[in-house]
């Protein structure tokens, strides 16, 4: 066995063990760190087949900052786990649909990948200038509009959530500066009388 | 050198390639923590005589040894764990802060031919070095079972993940420059002296970098993650002894990353500011260190770059006071992001015209 075998065989035993984990643990915030290691070493993976763009871009994508912004939502739930939990009978049928469904597009896609009919992959190291080509110059359409279209999502997350408190103590730097002396001051003549 | 190495090799066999790039590792680690001792002794002595003091100046000849000792008291304090806490996650946290801060070491090059592991993506290797340095933080806040440690942890991580875009945005215009994400090829690009360093064609994007590098690293006048006057000391708040130390040495260490890519994407790294100093004959005359291979090859400058940028971080501290929350998103979100994005485009358009060597 090979240096890069015995490599392969160590990310993919932790790889498979974070991914259980991710799902058989208990605690939510512990699950998100489940899944960074699971992550982490999906990159270790893709790095091993020469594909380092995409391993750097998973760390820097997806650890780096979607799995910050998880945790960070993660840590402030105030959700009570268990009472979820309790529902998982009436939610087990649509679940295993979708886990058989998942399953057997994964199943068709190795048969196909074992069967050699896949696209060779592009030569180690040149492969950021070969995505950069294929993204920017023969797919540049479809890929702009999906950029479009993730920008509308965005917006549209905004628009629909943003709400307006009144009750903040918002300052006005234009307004504070426009303040004249009548404004505020009052004069009043106040005359000394006998107590 | 390879001579002498060779029997080694032989004797090895198949470990010695992990072996020996375990000591190449060891090799940049040791001197980096050097730095880092160094630099709280540097920061200390500067911000004392900059308010008119003397500073640390009791262990050792002029304080020389007060980093040490700093460590070896760190080092014999006893660390409490707070009741409620995470345990697991608490004691790993400081690990994690600090691998990621050591890891990106690996891919910096010291000299034309003194760099560990010169990969393509080297760029996006720092760049998601850099970012994994934050779960540290975070499960530091919020292991530590602890109010105020668990809203420092929060507002580091958004602080972090705000400035981490304009720093990327800032690092596409190098990379626009350079037509390439290799460190090795960046500093390349940049020969023939001082007038062309990619801090004249890019300046807005240098300023805009070397800031947000200050609020990567939680420096001042960006600390509100540890703001002493509101939630005590932040995220670590609860730590004590040597776990302290450890964040304390993955800030520093960022410090000095941030400083050291600064100078190699923006000021020339180990080129000369005029390339007839290039010459490593030229330094020679230097007792011990003069003739031997990376300090003649212009490891000097960089390290002389990286310096100055240092003081720089160190001035800002000394100078500055603490900026506010909101005006922290606010100068990242609405000043940084939309500069970088312009200059970025104003950059590629620049690319089209007769102009375009200027900003290669």
């Amino acid at each position: 066995m090979s240096f890069e075998s015995l490599l392969f065989y160590v990310f993919a035993a932790i790889l498979v063990f974070a991914a259980l984990r991710v799902v058989t643990t208990r605690n939510p915030v512990h699950a998100a760190l489940w899944l960074v290691l699971s992550f982490v070493t999906a990159a270790g993976l893709w790095l091993l087949l020469g594909a380092e763009f995409l391993a750097i871009a998973l760390v820097l994508v997806y650890v780096g900052a979607v799995m910050v912004l998880f945790l960070f939502v993660v840590m402030m739930l105030d959700v009570n786990f268990d009472a979820l939990r309790s529902r998982i009978r009436s939610h087990l049928p649509v679940a295993a649909v979708v886990g058989a469904v998942i399953l057997a597009e994964m199943a068709l896609l190795l048969v196909r990948a074992t069967r050699g009919a896949g696209t060779p992959p592009p030569a180690a190291g040149e492969n950021t200038r070969a995505l950069g080509r294929l993204l920017y110059v023969d797919y540049v359409y479809p890929f702009e509009i999906a950029a479009v279209i993730l920008l509308v999502a965005i917006v549209a997350a905004i628009a629909l959530t943003h709400r307006r408190r009144r009750d903040t103590k918002h300052q006005d730097p234009g307004r504070q500066a426009k303040v004249k002396r009548a404004d505020r001051v009052r004069l009043i003549d106040l005359r000394s009388g006998k107590p | 050198m390879d001579a002498l190495l060779a029997p080694v090799q032989a004797f090895l066999g198949p470990a010695w390639l992990p072996l020996w790039t375990l000591a190449k590792i060891v090799a940049i680690a040791v001197p980096v923590i050097l730095c880092v001792a160094y630099l709280t002794y540097a920061e200390r002595k500067v911000i004392g005589y900059m308010q008119v003091r003397v500073g640390p100046n009791r262990v050792g000849p002029w304080g020389l040894l007060q980093p040490f000792a700093d460590v070896i008291k760190m080092l014999f304090k006893e660390i409490v764990v707070p009741s409620g806490a995470n345990r697991w996650l608490f004691f790993i946290a400081p690990m994690l802060s600090l691998a990621p801060a050591l890891a990106a070491w690996a891919v910096i090059p010291f000299t034309g031919t003194l760099v560990l592991a010169n990969i393509d993506a080297g760029l996006l290797y720092i760049l998601a070095m850099t970012s994994v340095g934050v779960y540290g933080i975070i499960l530091a806040g919020w292991a530590s079972n602890s109010k105020y440690a668990f809203l420092g942890c929060l507002r580091s991580a958004a602080q972090i993940v705000s400035y981490e875009i304009a720093m990327g945005f800032a690092l596409v215009g190098v990379l626009m420059s350079a037509n390439t994400l290799n460190l090795s090829g960046i500093v390349a690009g940049q020969e023939g002296g001082a007038a062309y360093w990619y801090v004249w064609p890019l300046f807005p994007l240098a300023a805009v970098y070397l800031i947000s590098g200050v609020a990567e690293t939680n420096r001042h006048p960006f600390d509100v993650a540890e703001g002493e006057s509101e939630i005590v000391a932040g995220f670590h708040v609860e730590y004590s002894g040597i776990t302290f130390a450890l964040f304390f040495l993955a800030e520093y260490m960022n410090m000095i990353l941030i400083a050291v890519l600064t100078a190699i994407m923006f000021f020339g790294g180990w080129l000369a500011p005029w390339p007839a100093l290039n010459d490593a004959r030229l330094w020679d005359w230097i007792p011990v260190v003069g003739g031997v291979a990376p300090f003649g090859d212009g490891f000097f400058w960089l390290a002389a770059k990286v310096a100055a940028v240092l003081l720089v971080f160190l001035w800002i501290r000394a100078t500055f006071p603490r900026y506010r929350y909101d005006q922290i998103m606010r100068l990242g979100w609405k000043v940084f992001i939309p500069i970088t994005l312009v200059w970025i485009v104003f950059v590629g358009a620049m690319m089209q015209t007769r102009y375009a060597p200027l900003f290669h």
